[in-house]
């Protein structure tokens, strides 16, 4: 006998590929591991207007930039503007707006919906260069100084040191020097030039705070501190530290935010509004503007997709069949039979799918007790049997119709030659080893195709066997696995319970 | 019913082959594929059996076309009774048993007439394969009747009583009575409600009964003591069942036998895959027979000496 090693290799190999795909699915392409979970998106509007002068009018707008947010959709509306987005720069995405002649006012919208990764930590790029120590205007030179020095003693690092200096600035009772120097500096600045000035590498950036239904909201400045490869933030104007998460970095490029040139007056106002969507097509979404939709279902167009949702669940419905044959040892009339009737259940309903089979074959069989005196050949017998099971089902669907039963309507998604085979065999039955034999074998394969329509009626199962195609191979690893189990089947435990021994 | 089942390990110790076992270690490994034709189709292991010189019910005429029909009066005409069965058929499954025929009037073993439209319908489902394996198209076998041997007589109800074999790699290794009951209408189909009655390999006494699966001591109908029987002509049905295995080339095989009154023990067919039930019937499991069965490896041994050994190692008094 050849060795089964390959097999199981084989069946490993199947089964680790298979969880890995859908695991990787599941975490690098956010889709939700469990159906019907929901996200929250936020929808950004930034307004950006200005006076026009009648020249040429150039507007450049940074564009958010943050890990903690994705951007879902992005477009910016402009009539009569010439527009460029560039975002060659990974830390400086920009929107450029260009007109001939630009009269009055004038207004350009920006649109983005964002959804958040839960990545609140901003890892630099690259080491930044260490800053050119502040020059302080002479006024101010001994105030600051002596302001840094008490600072510097009751810190041990950088950290320390920008969070001291956070809250000195912030404190409640300040220091004559700290005063001093607000009088003529914004805390943003004060608190970016005191660190520039023991050479901590810090760098003003701008944010949006995030908040259901607000309009004409501006954006709020905040410092960006370096320390062991990541930027840490700092809010100066109110002495808090780190970021919540309705926090929005929209530029973080250290230059300005908006530049407007043949233009005056310029400003930019922040709209927003938060949105709950289904996480499932807001990952489809994020897949398709990263383009990383080439080789999946999600591009088949919706008919096919929902085609495919049907055959995906076949495996499921199989690997029900060979459980309860192989592990259990339940008799089906007809293979997979059982599968087929559990296909239509889907699209029936389980009660109305039941009331209906049995409605149908117990007419059939009926008729099919009268055919069998004709002594007809097989194949013509069955033919009637068929073209006697349409006449049946359009009979029920017409009554259920006329009685405003709408469920009964359903009753054509049985397949009808398996119906018509399955009177057949049920008519032989009869005749050969009588009625009760009959209900067994009916009432066995109605078992196994209710436990299948269970299994793949369960939304969670219909979730994952269509957006994690990786479970499919492991489904393939479980059948080959029982196709080599030779212990014993359950019901065979009670079937030779004789044999077990004293 | 009371829901009760056995541990597994307990079974494993006993020795009794499970369903998936034996498809997968026995039927899979020792049955070839290509030689599936001499036990699956009647006919051709009635051919096989005649060639050699295995005896066989007598062959009256075989029905391959649709009009061939109306010649099965013609053919039993001269005949006290005869059977209609199809060549691929299973399970027993589209058997037609006629035990009197009386100036072209034909009746069942319960004294109930079959008409000949009767026949035709039967006969033309045999030939549409309603029948047989998969529902290939099939041909119709037209038997002599078993005159079987009063020796039974009492043990079984209307029905012929067979004995079933199970013949691992050729050697005879556990043995069935099969009696047909009122339950079972006549048929010797354990899971219609025939008594198995297990039979010791050694000597083709009675050793233990069941019927539907849960053991008995007496004949639901007649009452009579299952476990006094002793079939005869042993040694001859263990020498029949062991050529079978040269023959069919079957290394996990079931063979049916008749003990006819006038021509002494019939094959009445092969089976490759032969149920599990034997194994209840016979109290014991048969995994220690197969294993004895392997452990002699390579062996050249006859016929006879293949039934001589049997006897001797898989008597149930020797402990295996």
């Amino acid at each position: 006998m050849h060795s089964k090693k390959p097999f199981y290799i084989l069946v490993i190999l199947l089964f680790i590929s298979g969880i890995t795909a859908s695991v990787f699915r599941g975490i690098e392409h956010n889709v939700p591991f469990l159906p019907g979970e929901q996200i929250q998106s936020w929808a950004v509007d930034a307004k950006v207007s200005f006076q026009g002068t009648g020249e040429p009018a150039e507007v450049s707008f940074a564009l958010p930039h943050d890990p903690a947010f994705e951007v879902l959709v992005e477009n910016a509306s402009s009539p009569g503007y010439g527009l460029t987005i560039n975002k060659d720069n990974p830390l400086d995405h920009r929107v450029l707006w260009s007109v001939r002649a630009a009269n009055g006012l004038q207004n350009l919208y920006y649109k983005v919906t964002l959804i958040p990764t839960g990545i609140t930590k901003i890892n630099a790029l690259e080491e930044p260069v260490t800053p050119q120590p502040y020059v302080w205007p002479a006024t101010e030179k001994d105030a600051a100084k002596q302001v840094i020095d008490k600072v510097w003693g009751m810190s041990a690092t950088n950290l320390t040191f920008a969070q001291q200096l956070n809250k000195a600035l912030n404190a409640t009772e300040r220091s004559q020097n700290v005063e001093l120097l607000l009088s003529s500096n914004s805390p943003t600045k004060l608190f970016l030039h005191m660190l520039h000035n023991k050479g901590i590498p810090a760098q003003e950036v701008s944010g949006l705070f995030l908040e259901d239904q607000r309009r004409r909201q501006q954006l709020t400045n905040f410092v960006e501190v370096y320390n062991e490869g990541e930027w840490l933030l700092f809010n100066p104007a109110d002495g808090t530290q780190g970021r919540s998460d309705n926090v929005l970095l929209w530029d973080r490029s250290g230059k300005s935010t908006l530049d407007v040139t043949g233009g005056v007056n310029s400003k930019v106002n922040f709209s927003m509004l938060q949105d709950t969507r289904s996480a499932l097509a807001t990952s489809i979404d994020v897949m398709k503007s990263k383009g990383t939709f080439d080789f999946s279902l999600y591009q088949l167009p919706l008919e096919e997709q929902s085609l495919f949702k049907g055959i995906l669940l076949i495996p499921i419905g199989v690997l029900m069949v060979v459980f309860l044959r192989v592990i259990v040892g339940l008799k089906t009339s007809g293979t997979f039979m059982p599968v087929l009737i559990a296909l239509s259940f889907i699209q029936t309903t389980l009660v109305t799918g039941l009331i209906g089979f049995i409605l149908i074959v117990a007419c059939g069989l009926m008729i099919r007790s009268y055919l069998s005196q004709l002594n007809l050949l097989l194949i013509s017998r069955i033919s009637a049997v068929i073209i006697v099971v349409i006449g049946i089902i359009g009979l029920f669907t017409l009554l259920s119709y006329k009685f405003g039963l709408s469920e009964g309507l359903t009753i054509t998604f049985f397949p009808m030659i398996i119906l018509a085979w399955t009177i057949e065999r049920m008519s032989i039955l009869w005749e050969e080893e009588g009625p009760k034999e009959v209900v067994l074998q009916g009432g066995g394969s109605l078992l196994v195709a209710t436990l299948a329509y269970l299994a793949m009626s369960a939304t969670w199962i219909q979730h994952w066997v269509f957006n994690f195609l990786g479970i499919h191979l492991v489904i393939l690893a479980a059948v080959l696995l029982m196709g080599q189990y030779t212990g014993y089947r359950l019901l065979e435990l009670r079937r030779f319970k004789p044999l077990a021994g004293e | 019913m009371r829901l009760e089942f056995a541990n597994p390990s307990l079974l494993r110790k006993s020795g009794v082959l499970g369903m998936n076992k034996r498809n997968i270690d026995y039927i899979g490994r020792y049955n070839p594929r290509k030689f599936y034709k001499r036990v699956d189709d009647k006919l051709t292991t009635k051919q096989l059996a005649i060639d050699n010189d295995i005896a066989v019910p007598a062959l009256i005429g075989v029905v391959r076309e649709q009009h061939e029909i109306e010649a099965i009066p013609a053919m039993v005409n001269e005949e006290d009774g005869f059977v209609i069965k199809p060549s691929k058929g299973s399970g027993g499954k589209g058997i037609l048993v006629i035990t009197k025929v009386e100036a072209g009037r034909y009746f069942k073993p319960n004294g109930q007439e079959v008409s000949h439209s009767e026949i035709y319908r039967h006969v033309s489902n045999i030939l549409s394969g309603l029948f047989s394996l998969g529902g290939s198209p099939d041909v119709a076998i037209v038997e002599g009747l078993i005159q079987f041997d009063p020796v039974f007589d009492g043990y079984s109800y209307e029905g012929v009583p067979d004995i079933r074999l199970i013949v691992y790699k050729g050697f005879p290794v556990m043995g069935m009575l099969r009696l047909s009951t009122a339950a079972s209408d006549g048929k010797a189909n354990l899971h219609q409600g025939a008594v198995g009655v297990g039979v010791d390999i050694g000597t083709g006494k009675g050793l233990h009964a069941v019927q539907f699966d849960t053991p008995i001591d007496v004949h639901p109908d007649t009452n009579k003591k299952l476990t006094d029987i002793e079939v005869p002509h042993w040694d001859f049905l263990l020498n029949t069942a062991s050529k079978a295995y040269e023959m069919s080339e079957m290394g996990y095989l079931g063979t049916d036998m008749v003990l006819d009154k006038v021509k002494g023990p019939l094959l009445l067919e092969l089976n490759a895959r032969p149920g599990l039930a034997i194994q209840i019937a016979n109290g014991r499991g048969i995994l220690p027979y197969l294993d004895h069965v392997d452990s002699l490896g390579n062996h050249n041994m006859t016929v006879s000496e293949r039934v001589e050994y049997a006897k001797k190692h898989f008597c149930h008094s020797d402990k295996l």
